[in-house]
Formats: C-alpha cells, structure tokens, sequence
C-alpha cells in the first residue's frame, strides 16, 4: 500500500494506535456453499470504510460476522484489540453499534421509544433525554418523535435506526465502532448524501471506525476513505477511493462498465452491464402485437 | 397514517390497575350464595367477626380469590413475555402447547388414573392430577424447546411450528382418552376443561406460590431484554443481552407458572392474551410497566370472572373458561378489528 495519496492517508498517531477493528481470515461456509474465503480486514479509529460488491458477494456475512452474530468456521475478529467473545455483552454494546439491514418491528413502539433502546441504561434522566432528542434532531427526525414506529416510511424508520444505533455509543469516550448494513439504501439521495456526510463527521470528530455496506458508488467515491471491494466471499480490492473504483476493477468486481471522474467532485457514469442478458423478453409473453 | 400515541404514565396507570385489583376482590369476597356486606367484611378478614361471615370468608371465598389472582396473574404476565420473546402480539401460553401438554396430563389421570391405580389396589392420590399436569406442560415446553434449538441457538420461528405440531399431538391424545372415559369421567373432563376455581384452597395456593414467585422474580430481570428484542433478535444481541439465556429461561419460567396454574384450576383461556393487549393500549409497550401492569389486570380480569361465573347461574356455577371465552373473544375480535381501522 505504499504511495498512498496523502489526501486520503490516515491521522498520525493512528497508525501506531490499536485498530479498532481487526478480522483475520475469516472463512464461513453455510453446507458447500462458502459464504467468506479467508477475509482480513482492518480498521483505524476515525476511518470511514465502504463495503461494496455485488448481491452474494458476501457484504452481509461478513458484518455479521463482524458483529459477533454469526461464528465464523475460521478466523477472528477483534474489537479494540480484543476477541469478540472476550468482551462482556453489554460492555461491547457501548463501543459498538450495528445497524442490520432490516428491522421490522410488530408493536406499536414509537420513534423515540426505538432510540431510547439503543441508549445505555447507566444514562438517565435529563441527559438521556438531551442525547435522544440531539438525535432525533439531527436525523431530521424529531417531528416523527410520538409516532409508531411501524406507520413510518422506509427512509423514515431507517434514519429513526441510525439515531439508534448512534445513540448506542454516543457518550462513550475513546474509539469506538459502527457496523453499518446498507444504511442508506431507503434514502433519497439528497438525504443518503446528508446521512453519509454526517457518519464522516461524526467519524473523524469522535474517532469513530465506520464500516458501511452499499450499492452506491457515488457515496463511497465521495465519502469513503478507504473501499473495499467485495466478491464471491473475498475482498478483491482494499484501497482509497480513487485506487479501488477504476474502470478495470469495476469490471472485475462489478461487471460492469463504469467510470468514476474526481475533478471537480467525485461523479459516476454507469455505461452498462459487461455481459448484458438478452434484454428481449421470452417468446411466451403475450405481447400486444 | 398519522398515528400518535397517547399514553398513561406508568405509575398513574399502575395505581389505577392495582386500585381496580383491591375493589374487584372486595367485590368478589362479598359476593356470593351467603351475601357479606361491605361492613362485615373487613372485621371478617381480620379473623373478628361472627362465625358464619368469617368462616366464609376465610375459608372459602379469600383462598379462591387469591387463587384466581395468581392464576390470571401468570397467566397475563406469562402471555406478556412470550409475546414479546416470540415477536407477536397473539402469542400465547397455549400456542407452543404448554396448556395442550397439561391437558393431555390432567386427562391421563382422570381416564387412567383409577384403572391403573386400581389394578395396584390403591386409590388416586388427590394431588396426582395437578402433578400430571404439570408434568405434561413441562414436556411438551421440553419437547418444542429441544426441536426448535440446533447448535446452541433456538429459532423463534421453529418454536411457533413446533408448537402447532406438539398441540395437534397432545390435543389427538387428549381426544383418544375422552373416547375410552366413561360417563363420570367425561363429565370430570368436561368440568376440568372448562376451567374453574371452584376447588380452590390454602393447600392449592401453597403449591402454586413456588412457581409464581419463580415468575415474579425473574419478569424484572427479563424486561429490559425483552424491550430489546422488540427490535428483534439480532439486535437485542447487539444491545448486549445474553438473548439465548434470556429466552431459555423465559419459555422455562412461563412453562413452569402455566402448568402449575393449569393443574390447579384447568383451562382457562384469553387472559394471557387480552390482559397484555389492553395494557399495551394503556401505557405501551415498555416491558418494565407491561409486565406488572398484566399481573395486575390478569388477577382483576380473572376474579371479576369468577365473580360472574357465581352469580349468572346462582346457585350453580358456571365454569370459569367459559365466562372468559365468552367475553375475551368477543372483546378480542372488537380490538383486531379496531386495529385494522386504525390502519
């Protein structure tokens, strides 16, 4: 990795300090299906990492392996320098916050009664509701507080989530980590840009590792410091932005022919699937003809 | 939808409920074939009035009442907790078959009971129904527990399955024995099926009180987890609750207070159902509040049924699961289909 441009390299003292994050080798096979082949990851506190590869490739299973959800067949992975399962439940839920790709929820919970579960309990009172409304606030969501939770738009409880998720590890001091799965996905773009804008902040503010899952090349070339590119359960690519969305790599990952521009801002232009599939419909469909 | 909530503040709304409770079994202690005023009944009570109102009500009226207060009790908080382990609001003490497995055990002694002690020259043991009950209910818990458990984690989802296939087993069974019952038998069967306090003593309350008090102490210990797992399984794991520990030994709690409630009165059905329901519409879905506001309302709910089971048809009784079916379904069916306006 030497080269690296300077824009994107890390804060000094970082590359001396424990990751904050470290997954060695991670295999996981579900029957003769395997799901991760020998993932390594690591993370530095306060760097925003995006997951990007296409459906199957394994994004999901490795942040839930990552998040101690599912027992990898082989590998490790460590919290602060620390095994996962040597961590005690509720400490770790204080340093790290995960967002699972869907949530669904059967009784009437209201919004903030959703982020109030993601806070400590060691925080009462006065500052417990200060941190849930600064939340609700800051996700735009504070008008949707009194609402039910179910009743709300996809957009809607997804940000209600992500103040949840927040609230988790909020007032913890030191390094501390979010496992983010695809948490823009219900978002406008306007908002993805928004919410995306303010997971970096927050990340080199508090010195936050953020990693989050996407589909959207545009936010990780605008937002990630480093991506990484994942395939058929391995990560092909784990570089900076501008390394890992080239042209011959998309294709690679993607199969896809797509070029992404930096100046004067990050754009994507999507030219098309490599190998299309016929685009005709099969013979059986009546048409109108 | 513009759906706002409303809600009452947890203490107001547990200082109605419990004040509800106290009026309910005044009611209660003094209704009946021997009517005891209101004036009476403190000095009766207290162990200092005349002799017919205070044998009355000591003997016969205060052990049923308290009775049925910890039987709807386990039965409304035992439904709070599975619904909110299980993610769904119908979720019930019956639905994985804990009360299908009681059942099952209660009608083995009723049908069997004699001919097999009989052949030993003995008699039936006054407790060995009860006991077989409790029985049945803990293996039925066992048996869908085991099934719905594979490497150390327990499928929610599995859980429910195994429970319809556990009830159809144990309902086959109940139904093979009630065709070999004689009449006398069927007609204990009938009465015990139908649920009543009617044999309601100290002795019966002695053997509950373990198992409720097994409930009451762990429902404060399983609500915040139980909070957590509204936003699902894999979330309340992230929030840092032991989410397999906590189930395991919510299903063995519940089971353990259905089945010694189902022994000691039978079947009674809707109250862990409608009881948890009609707090969530109180005060949410707090797991802190639900839990104690559905022991309150499921002890008032079940007395003031028994109340009515006694007078409707005075002299006789009416058995206590038909006054709850008969107003819980009716009542349930007016709340889905509120709820499906409201969406």
């Amino acid at each position: 990795m030497d080269g690296l441009p300077q824009a994107h390299a890390l804060p000094p003292q970082a590359a001396s300090d424990t990751p904050v994050l470290e997954a060695r080798n991670l295999h996981v096979s579900a029957g003769r299906a395997t799901l991760l082949d020998g993932v390594s990851l690591r993370l530095q506190p306060g760097e925003c990492l995006m997951l990007l590869g296409p459906n199957g490739a394994g994004k999901s299973t490795l942040l839930r392996v990552l998040a101690g959800e599912l027992q990898p067949g082989q590998g490790s992975v460590a919290v602060l320098g620390r095994p996962l399962d040597a961590w005690h439940g509720r400490e770790l839920a204080r340093v790290r916050g995960v967002l699972p790709q869907q949530c669904a929820v059967q009784f009437p919970v209201t919004a903030a009664e959703v982020v109030d579960l993601g806070l400590p309990t060691t925080l009462r009172g006065e500052g417990r509701a200060r941190v849930r409304a600064e939340l609700l606030d800051w996700l735009e969501v504070a008008h949707l507080a009194r609402r039910i939770y179910p009743s709300l738009s996809g957009g809607e409880q997804q940000r209600v989530q992500i103040a949840r998720v927040l609230g988790q590890v909020w007032k913890t001091p030191g390094p501390r980590l979010l496992l983010l799965d695809e948490c823009t996905s219900a978002l406008d773009p306007a908002q993805q840009h928004a919410v995306m804008a303010m997971l970096k902040s927050l990340s080199r503010a508090a010195g936050i590792g953020v990693i989050v899952t996407s589909h959207d090349l545009g936010l990780a070339a605008t937002y990630a410091d480093r991506v990484a590119l994942m395939r058929d359960g391995r990560i092909i690519t784990d570089a900076t932005p501008r390394e890992a969305l080239t042209t011959h790599k998309l294709a690679a990952v993607y199969d896809l022919r797509a070029r992404v521009r930096w100046e004067p801002s990050p754009s994507v232009e999507i030219q098309g699937a490599l190998n299309t599939r016929n685009p005709t419909p099969p013979a059986s469909l009546e048409t109108s003809g | 939808m513009e759906a706002r909530l409303t809600r009452l503040p947890a203490g107001a709304g547990l200082g109605v409920l419990g004040l509800a409770l106290v009026v309910v079994a005044a009611a209660g202690l003094a209704i009946g074939p021997v009517a005891v005023g209101l004036r009476e009944l403190l000095p009766a009570l207290l162990g200092s009035g005349d002799g017919q109102a205070g044998f009355v009500v000591q003997e016969l009226r205060l052990p049923r009442i308290a009775l049925g207060a910890l039987v709807g009790a386990a039965l409304a908080v035992s439904g709070a907790i599975l619904q909110g382990l299980f993610r769904n609001p119908l979720a019930d003490p019956a639905l994985i078959g804990i009360s299908a497995g009681a059942a099952l055990g209660a009608v083995t002694v009723i049908v069997l009971g004699e001919r097999v002690m009989g052949s030993f020259g003995l008699g039936v043991p006054a407790m060995l129904m009860p006991a077989a009950a409790f029985v049945g209910a803990l293996v039925a818990t066992l048996a869908v527990w085991r099934i719905a458990t594979r490497g150390g984690s327990t499928s929610v989802a599995k859980l429910l399955l195994a429970g319809i296939a556990i009830n159809a087993i144990a309902s086959a069974g109940t139904g093979i024995l009630t065709f070999l019952a004689d009449d006398t038998q069927l007609r204990t069967l009938t009465f015990w099926t139908m649920g009543s306090l009617a044999h309601a003593g100290w002795a019966e309350i002695r053997l509950l009180a373990p198992w409720m008090l097994a409930l009451a102490c762990a429902a404060p210990w399983l609500a915040r987890p139980l909070n957590a797992m509204l936003l699902g399984e894999a979330v309340a794991g992230h929030l840092g609750y032991p989410a397999h520990r906590m189930k395991q030994s919510a299903v063995l709690v519940c089971a353990l207070a259905v089945g010694a409630s189902v022994a000691m009165t039978g079947l009674i059905g809707f109250v862990g159902l409608v009881a948890p329901h009609i707090v969530r519409l109180m005060g949410g879905v707090d797991h802190r509040w639900l839990l104690p506001a559905s022991a309150l309302l499921g002890a008032t709910l079940l007395i003031a049924a028994d109340a009515l089971a006694r007078v409707i048809v005075a002299p006789a009784e009416l058995p206590i699961g038909l006054v709850t079916s008969l107003i819980g379904g009716p009542f349930f069916l007016m709340l889905l289909m509120r709820q499906q306006f409201a969406e």
